[in-house]
Order: structure tokens, then C-alpha cells, then sequence
């Protein structure tokens, strides 16, 4: 169901939390919250699950006005960072526990507990206690007990944090399948910027308690809006130029054509590592500059070098490498960096 | 590289240093605990008779002062968890301030001895104590209450002393209750009275048991706060154990009740502790 956050501040004591916080959320889509700890996205969360009163704005469900709703009345599956599932029962009273709680007949609750764990396929683990399954068992649990009553909406409060990172991606796909296949109007609460990108119809990334910029991963990854969505999402080089008749001088790279009307003066370009090319590749570009290599990581797909340009400051360059590819070059290396003006994004100043 | 053998020698020798660090203790218990009460046990059968363990068992008298204090025992237990377990939900949520002043006042009487606070009882509670003359001062009463040497004052003593031995088991294992877990329900709409019953409670089993363990245990074996808010007219079976050794000097007989004391402690041990085994979960 479409959630709607609209104009929503929290303080606690002197620090604003959230300091109005809009968000519209459409029907079946799946938006996460990305920020750093701090940003004020898991009080963002619990306003929307009713843990939290606002103190200013209101949430809306569906266009029903829930602000003041106590959580039980709201419907929400939520699944907690910690799967908080309930030690003591088993795994399919766990389930049909809130079907219990809505009072519905119990033929249709073994039914529906049924459904939901093989929908999670964990269908013969009903019996088991929380403590006898693995972590990422305990995570489908926590899944299926939020999904089994047709919520109206889910949330995911960084639910893959404590597993182990191939167990992490195996899940946020099946989650993401899950999603899609009910329908179901989610958010998503992380920390965690690849999590954001895999999983996302769109992300809200926040800081200091406003969402800085709400798009998809590609446009977000593209065209940052601020100099903090730049930096947190992906890895960038920010580099600052001056600007004037439309070409903004960088120091180490001399030149470089912006495309569109910007105010003269100060301005900051991103240029994502993988646009830079390096030796011969650098030759045809348009900008170019020399750079000496500091530090090369080898990561087995590509390989990421860092390079002091002459004259200019660091930075971040990131190649592909096939079988045939000759080793990237060691450090201490001087070669030809350069791109193409194409792949240059300009910052908003903000 | 350390070989499996290493290692399995470098966990022997772990072992060791701990059994070595618990061996002052173990020392101490046995010497202390262990050795006199299988002296008790010797004495009880000396000259190879059974005939006090006869006497302890099948003469009425002892009988009944045996099941009266497993029945004041299972009283003050009774009243104890009632009174505890609000008082330890309160100082579980009562944040660190809060909980640290509820915790210093339910440990404060610990700072007197129960003699002292038996004494103090007496004062309450007698004819012409501070509560029977307050009630009459106001005219809510024309003659005094029985308040002192009956089964209501016992009961007040000592359930009185015993409290905080109900409190600090349940109030421990509320703490270990992730509050995450009641949020969960609330979520997946449960009202907080259903969050409680179904979530919060059943994961407080444990301290529950361990509660009612100790103040049951603690309450067969009561002497002083009996002895003296009963004032002869409520028989403890630790009162007759006194009384043999005192009066009779028929240490064998003694020997025998206290055997019989024990034993009942162990199997009423046992019991609460099958009972609440369901409660378990909590702790793992």
C-alpha cells in the first residue's frame, strides 16, 4: 500500500533526529533508506512503524493518516536487525503468531503458516526452535512471520548485517524475488551502499536527518545531487576546478568542457574511478594529464590504482582486467591519465 | 603451527589451572558442609538403629509440624512471587537511575541482621505496637488486632526478609528479555497485556524457578523470625531440630529430623525445578 511521510521532524532534547522528512512511497515498490550511523534512518523507520511519535508531520498508509496508530494497528511486517524472533516457540507458532494475534480460524492459520514457510522453504523446519536453525534460516523466519498476514507494508530494518557476505548476497536476491512476486510496498533500512544498489526500485539516502536525494541506484550513482550522495554512494574522485566561459580549469588535467549552463566560479566534477583511462587508452581522450602511480590493489576482475597527478591532486582509477591483460602497472610507475568530458558529472554546489 | 596434540595438551592444562583455581572453595565446602553433614547422616544411624528415622516419620507430631512447614514455606513462596514479580517488571524498566536507587533500597535491609529486623517486627506488630495504636488512634479499631505470634505475623516476617531473594532471580532474568522481542509482537499486533502474557513472562520462567527454589529452600529451614513472631504457637520443623539439641541433648533424634529436612529440600528442589523447565529457553 502507498506510504506517504510528510513533512516529519523528531527531536530528542536539543538534536532534531529527523528535520522534515518527506517521502512518498508508491504501491509494490521497494525503497530503501541508505545513510551512515547517525543519519536518523532508523527513527525513520520506527515513526513509520509507530515506535516513534513525531513531533511535527504525519504518516500516511494508504492515505489513512497512522501518525497516532499504536503499532498493532498498523499492519506493518517488520523484520528486526536482530530477527528478534521469540526464543521460546517454535518456528511455526513463531509464524502463526501474528494470525493468533488477529484472531483468525485455526484451519486457515496452519494453512497460511504453511504457505509462508514454503514460500521461504523452511517447510520442514516448523518444529525446530529459533536456536536450532542457522542465521540465514533465522532471517527467513523473521521474513515469513512478517509477510504471513498480508501486511500493508514491510520493513526491513538492516536485516543482513550479521550474516556473512555470500550468505548476504544469496538472501538480498531472494528477498528481492520475494518482494516482487507479493507485491509488496517495502522499506528498507542500510548502511550498506552495494545492499542499496543491488536491491532498490529507488533509494532515499539521508544525512544528519533530511534525505539528501531519492532516486534509482542508476540516476543516484550518475547524477549525484549533493557532494555527500557523491562521496557515499560508490567510490569517486571529487575534483575542484575553476569555471569560466563553460570550461572549468582542473588542476592536472588542464581544461575540461562542461556541457550545460553553470555559474562561473568554484566547481566541484565527479569522475567515477572506472571513467579514467590509463596509458595507451589514455591517449585518445579529450582531458589528459600525467599521473604517478601511488598504490595498485589487485582485485582479480579489475584492478584499482591510486595516482598523485602532476600538479593536482589524487586520485581513484579503476581498470578492467581480462585473463590476457598484461599486470597493471606497479607504483611508482609515471603514465598518461585522461576521460572523456562525457563522463564528468558536476556537483551541485549545496 | 601447533599439532592437535599440542593443543589438546594446552586445554588439559587449562583445565587443571581451572580446577586448581576452584580448589580452595571445593577445600573450604568440604570441610565446612560436606564433613559435618555426613556426620549428622552417621549420627542419625548410630548404633546401627533406624528407630529415630522411625520416630521422624511416623510420629504424628512430627509429621505434622513437617507438612505445616512445607505449608508456610510454600505460603511465603506464594506471597513472595506475587509481591516480586511487579516490583522486579518495575525496576526492569525503570532505566539506570531508577534501577539503581529500587535495587539499593531492596538490598538495604541486607545491612542489618534478620535478628534485628525480627526485633523490629515485634515493635510493628505487637498489642500495643505502632500499628495496632495508630489504627486505634484514629478510631478505625476498638481492640487490637492479632498481628504477633499467629501465622499472619510469621508470614509477614518472613516473607519480609526473604523478598529480595524472589526480586533479584526474576529481575535478572527480565534483563536478558531482548525488548526487541515485545516490540516484535506489538508489530505483529499484539496488545501489551498479550505481549506480556505470550512473550515477556514465559522467558522470565527462569528466574521465576530459581526464585521460588531459594525462598522455598530459605523458608523450610527458618529458625529466628518463626521463633519469635509465632511465639510458640507456630512450630517450624528447624524449631524442633533446635529443641532436641537444646533441651533433650538427643543429638541422634536431631540428626534425624534434619535428614529428613533435607531430604524433603532436595525433592521439593527437584520438583520446581521440572516444573519450570519450560522456562529454560530464555537462558540460551
Amino acid at each position: 500500500m502507498q506510504l506517504s511521510v510528510k513533512g516529519v521532524v523528531r527531536r530528542f532534547g536539543p538534536v532534531a533526529a529527523l528535520g522534515g522528512v518527506d517521502l512518498d512511497v508508491a504501491e509494490g515498490e521497494f525503497l530503501t533508506i541508505l545513510g551512515p550511523s547517525g543519519s536518523g534512518k532508523t527513527t525513520l523507520l520506527k515513526t513509520v512503524a509507530g515506535f516513534e511519535i513525531p513531533d511535527e508531520g504525519a504518516v500516511l498508509l494508504g492515505g489513512e493518516d497512522v501518525t497516532l496508530s499504536p503499532p498493532r494497528r498498523r499492519d506493518m511486517g517488520m523484520v528486526f536487525q536482530n530477527y528478534a524472533l521469540f526464543p521460546h516457540m517454535t518456528v511455526a507458532q513463531n509464524v502463526a503468531f501474528p494470525l493468533e494475534m488477529r484472531r483468525r480460524p485455526r484451519e486457515e492459520i496452519t494453512r497460511r503458516v504453511e504457505e509462508a514457510l514454503r514460500l521461504v522453504e523452511l517447510q520442514a523446519f516448523g518444529e525446530r526452535l529459533p536456536r536450532q536453525l542457522s542465521g540465514g534460516q533465522q532471517q527467513r523466519v523473521a521474513l515469513a512471520r512478517a509477510v504471513v498476514f498480508g501486511p500493508r507494508l514491510l520493513l526491513l530494518d538492516e536485516p543482513f548485517g550479521a550474516l556473512d557476505r555470500k550468505l548476504r548476497e544469496a538472501l538480498q536476491l531472494e528477498v528481492r524475488r520475494l518482494q516482487r512476486r507479493l507485491r509488496l510496498t517495502t522499506l528498507f533500512i542500510t548502511h550498506d551502499q552495494e545492499e542499496a544498489l543491488i536491491m532498490s526500485d529507488r533509494i532515499a539516502v539521508m544525512e544528519r536527518g533530511r534525505i539528501e536525494q531519492v532516486g534509482p541506484p542508476a540516476e543516484l550513482y550518475a547524477r549525484p545531487a549533493t557532494r555527500f550522495v557523491a562521496d557515499f554512494l560508490g567510490e569517486s574522485n571529487l575534483l575542484e576546478g575553476s569555471l569560466l566561459d563553460g570550461v572549468a580549469q582542473v588542476p592536472g588535467f588542464g581544461g575540461v568542457p562542461l556541457a550545460g549552463a553553470h555559474p562561473p566560479g568554484t566547481v566541484t566534477l565527479l569522475l567515477r574511478p572506472e571513467a579514467l583511462r590509463l596509458a595507451t587508452e589514455a591517449e585518445a581522450a579529450p582531458c589528459q594529464g600525467l599521473g604517478r602511480v601511488v598504490e595498485t590493489i589487485f582485485l582479480g576482475l579489475s584492478a584499482k590504482l591510486r595516482l598523485q597527478m602532476d600538479g593536482g591532486a589524487e586520485v581513484l582509477a579503476r581498470i578492467p582486467l581480462r585473463p590476457s591483460s598484461p599486470p597493471p602497472a606497479s607504483e611508482g610507475a609515471t603514465m598518461l591519465v585522461g576521460f572523456s568530458p562525457e563522463d564528468v558529472h558536476v556537483v551541485p554546489r549545496g | 603451527m601447533s599439532s592437535p596434540g599440542d593443543s589438546r595438551r594446552t586445554l588439559a592444562r587449562r583445565e587443571l589451572g581451572l580446577f586448581l583455581l576452584g580448589l580452595p572453595a571445593l577445600l573450604m565446602l568440604g570441610v565446612v558442609f560436606a564433613w559435618p553433614v555426613l556426620r549428622l547422616l552417621s549420627l542419625s544411624v548410630e548404633g546401627g538403629t533406624l528407630e529415630h528415622f522411625e520416630k521422624a516419620t511416623l510420629d504424628g507430631l512430627y509429621v505434622t509440624v513437617l507438612a505445616d512447614s512445607l505449608k508456610i514455606a510454600a505460603m511465603v513462596t506464594g506471597i513472595c512471587l506475587l509481591l516480586a514479580y511487579p516490583v522486579a517488571v518495575w525496576l526492569s524498566r525503570a532505566g539506570r537511575v531508577g534501577a539503581a536507587l529500587g535495587l539499593f533500597a531492596l538490598l538495604l535491609p541486607f545491612w542489618t541482621s534478620v535478628l534485628v529486623r525480627t526485633y523490629a517486627w515485634l515493635v510493628l506488630l505487637g498489642r500495643n505496637g505502632v500499628i495496632n495504636r495508630s489504627l486505634r488512634d484514629w478510631g478505625w479499631i476498638d481492640a487490637p488486632l492479632p498481628l504477633l505470634h499467629n501465622m499472619g505475623g510469621v508470614l509477614i516476617g518472613m516473607v519480609q526478609v526473604l523478598l529480595p531473594y524472589m526480586v533479584l532471580p526474576i529481575y535478572a532474568a527480565l534483563l536478558r528479555v531482548d525488548p526487541d522481542l515485545s516490540r516484535a509482537a506489538e508489530g505483529l499486533g499484539a496488545p501489551a497485556w498479550r505481549s506480556f502474557l505470550r512473550i515477556t513472562f514465559p522467558l522470565s520462567l527462569s528466574g521465576v524457578s530459581a526464585g521460588c527454589a531459594l525462598v522455598f529452600v530459605l523458608s523450610l529451614g527458618f529458625f529466628i523470625t518463626p521463633a519469635l513472631l509465632g511465639g510458640g504457637r507456630v512450630i517450624m520443623i528447624s524449631m524442633l531440630i533446635e529443641q532436641q539439641v537444646r533441651e533433650f541433648l538427643d543429638w541422634p533424634f536431631a540428626a534425624a529430623l534434619s535428614t529428613v529436612l533435607l531430604a524433603a529440600t532436595l525433592v521439593i528442589y527437584a520438583l520446581i525445578g521440572r516444573l519450570t523447565r519450560g522456562g529454560r529457553h530464555a537462558t540460551s
